[in-house]
């Protein structure tokens, strides 16, 4: 299968006062044509650092980038400002976490929506709205002539994610960059708008890389999965395989961690003692050692390199769960 | 289905607190009156986590605040320990919310970033004369140890120097800092991580043990409701739809929300995905909530009776009530 996106040796470090922050340390992921990859990890994992910086959109002094992007046969990092612009919209394009603060709160509907086509597609204003209304109904907004005349602020949190969501598919893209879709919304609605990725992703033939911190989320919605943790991946395989056969007690604990409802009520939740290491002093050893009910002393000490199954499952890990010493 | 009643009601004389008929509504026009809840009743027994789940907007926090006069309702009796707080002069009501303490949402920003941790839980003690200066210290420094953080370390930060999980245990030893026999928490996980959302319901599970609180449990995540309830009230635009406890309501739910609010919780295995249908769009206005039963407009069971007639709660099991025309059986 070929890769539609393609990150290799990716790092990113900020210059803070503080010292160097490693956001990002080595990461490789493939993103294959016509698949969902999920990343999972917690706050501060460097999930939305990775997604942005593959896009392009990290810039500034503060900020040091190495290591390759390719997309679609381009090479992102040799291309300048301009003409990785020009691939937003109808190559890529992103859905934020908030839909609160992410949609213009001055300007209508109709007007952030069209927006796109004119600029990329080079659509007449009058054809513009018309296809944005088409946009609207094809995310399931009922009324949609009537929402393109409104503003943000007139809209609950579930439709301006399905607004996002129109904006985002206007043009067509090739990669849909989905960052914590339904984390800012209610149950209820994170179904409905999960739903809809998937009809979409269906219908548009269109790849997607699911940010998010819930395992529950990337279950039913991804073919592989990648979890990081503390700036790098520490687990990659297809999402069955990853459920049926974790490598990382990091994965476990998360998985563990979180309240199911199928759990007898009143018992207590497996937790992960402690948070994530500080970003600016990353330590020898494994990142996730000293939170890490299965460490030994070797863990402490070396940093576990990536490792690969021969099946392609990889796993940072000195003592991988079911794998016989 | 959405709809009133008494059925659930217990009447037993441990009841800590007892909520009759409340109705809180804000007018925000003239002719624009939003009902945020209407008509509720609900009892709390001692040492009981009453936890009350819905959607965004169904009224809960509101419930939870005119609890605590925060404001005082529009109607309605609030009885804690026997006194109705909706009578009490503003000076008695004072020193009754002593025993009811609340613990928000967003941890960082219920902080006061100006003041250190110190400052933040001496600031009750301090009002309420409770010791000298010595024996507030000790308090704080029992207080911070109880829920986890070390009081060297921490009592001359700020809050905007802590992570959220350690400002909502900070927001947790300010809460106990009187002694409350209640605690109303409010979506107390839903801004932190998964891994810190474990440690936080835990810590909450322990302090209950160990102050023998009560408590009534605000989320719209069913998941995490399960782990902490002893009973569980779903609620729907300002109305009870079913009180149960928490085996009951999950194993075999009688209310047709109470399904799809179950059936919408992601499950985190790719082998057991459910192909059942979802609920459709979403709350109507609560300005102009539906006739007779208010979840019908988006309910697959509706029939003209529901549009007619507001369902009265009534018992399907033993401890468990359903205001509905048709529940599931």
């Amino acid at each position: 299968m070929s890769s539609l996106l393609s990150v290799k040796n990716m790092s990113i470090n900020f210059d803070t006062p503080r010292g160097s922050l490693e956001a990002v340390r080595g990461v490789d992921i493939e993103i294959p044509a016509g698949t969902s990859v999920g990343v999972v990890g917690e706050s501060g994992s460097g999930k939305t650092v990775m997604c942005r910086a593959a896009m392009g959109l990290l810039q500034g002094s503060n900020v040091k980038r190495s290591g390759t992007v390719i997309f679609d046969g381009h090479e992102l990092t040799a291309m300048s400002k301009e003409e990785v612009r020009n691939l937003f919209g109808s190559g890529m394009a992103m859905i934020f976490q908030d839909p609160m603060t992410a949609l213009n709160p001055v300007r209508r509907i109709g007007s952030q929506l069209s927006e796109g086509l004119r600029v990329r597609l080079g659509m007449s204003k009058a054809d513009a709205l018309v296809r944005s209304k088409e946009l609207l109904e094809l995310v399931r907004i009922p009324n949609a002539a009537a929402i393109l005349k409104s503003f943000p602020y007139q809209l609950s949190g579930g439709m301006r994610q399905r607004v996002m969501i129109a904006i985002a598919i206007a043009c067509n893209p090739k990669l849909l960059f989905a960052d914590e879709p339904t984390t800012a919304l209610d149950v209820t609605v994170q179904a409905q708008i999960l739903q809809l990725l998937r009809e979409l992703r269906e219908d548009l033939k269109m790849s997607m890389v699911l940010v998010t911190h819930d395992l529950g989320v990337v279950a039913g919605n991804t073919d592989y999965v990648a979890v990081m943790y503390a700036g790098e991946i520490v687990e990659y395989a297809p999402t069955t395989k990853l459920f049926a056969d974790m490598r990382m007690p990091y994965t476990e604990a998360l998985l563990d961690s979180i309240p199911k409802i199928d759990h007898k009520s009143g018992t207590r939740l497996a937790m992960i003692a402690g948070r994530l290491p500080d970003p600016t002093d990353r330590g020898a050893g494994c990142s996730f050692a000293p939170r890490c009910k299965y460490a030994q002393e070797k863990c402490h000490k070396e940093h576990p390199e990536l490792k690969k199954d021969p099946d392609g499952h990889l796993y940072r890990c000195w003592f991988p769960i079911g794998v016989a010493k | 289905m959405a709809g009133s009643g008494t059925a659930h009601m217990r009447n037993t004389v441990d009841a800590v607190l007892t909520v009759r008929d409340l109705t809180v509504e804000f007018r925000i026009a003239k002719d624009k009156i939003v009902k945020a809840v209407s008509g509720l009743s609900f009892d709390l027994v001692k040492g009981e986590t009453l936890a009350i789940v819905g959607e965004s907007g169904c009224g809960k926090t509101t419930l939870a605040r005119a609890v605590l006069q925060l404001p005082p309702p529009n109607s309605g009796e609030v009885v804690l320990d026997g006194t109705d707080l909706t009578l009490l002069p503003k000076e008695n009501l004072r020193s009754a919310r002593t025993t009811m303490q609340m613990i928000f949402q967003d941890p960082i920003s219920s902080l006061d970033p100006r003041m250190t941790v110190h400052q933040l839980i001496d600031e009750p003690l301090e009002i309420w004369d409770r010791g000298t200066r010595a024996e507030r210290d000790e308090r704080i420094n029992n207080l911070l140890n109880n829920v986890g953080l070390e009081p060297e370390l921490v009592l001359n930060r700020r809050s905007y120097e802590f992570s959220g999980g350690q400002c909502q245990r900070i927001s947790i030893a300010r809460a106990l800092a009187l002694d409350p026999r209640m605690l109303i928490c409010d979506e107390p996980v839903s801004a932190l991580d998964v891994s810190i959302q474990a440690q936080i319901l835990n810590l909450l599970q322990d302090m209950k043990d160990r102050f023998g609180l009560t408590m009534i449990f605000i989320s719209h995540d069913l998941a995490v409701v399960k782990a902490v309830s002893n009973r569980v009230m779903v609620m729907y635009l300002g109305k009870i739809c079913e009180v149960a406890t928490p085996e009951a309501l999950y194993s075999k739910p009688a209310h047709h929300y109470t399904r799809a609010l179950l059936d919408s919780v992601p499950i985190a295995d790719p082998t057991r995905q459910r192909k059942t249908e979802l609920l459709q769009g979403e709350p109507p206005s609560p300005m102009n909530p539906p006739s007779g039963c208010r979840f019908r407009t988006r309910c697959a069971a509706a029939s003209v009776l529901c549009a007619d007639q507001e369902p009265q709660l009534h018992e399907v099991a033993p401890g468990q009530f359903v205001a509905c025309h048709h529940p599931i059986v």
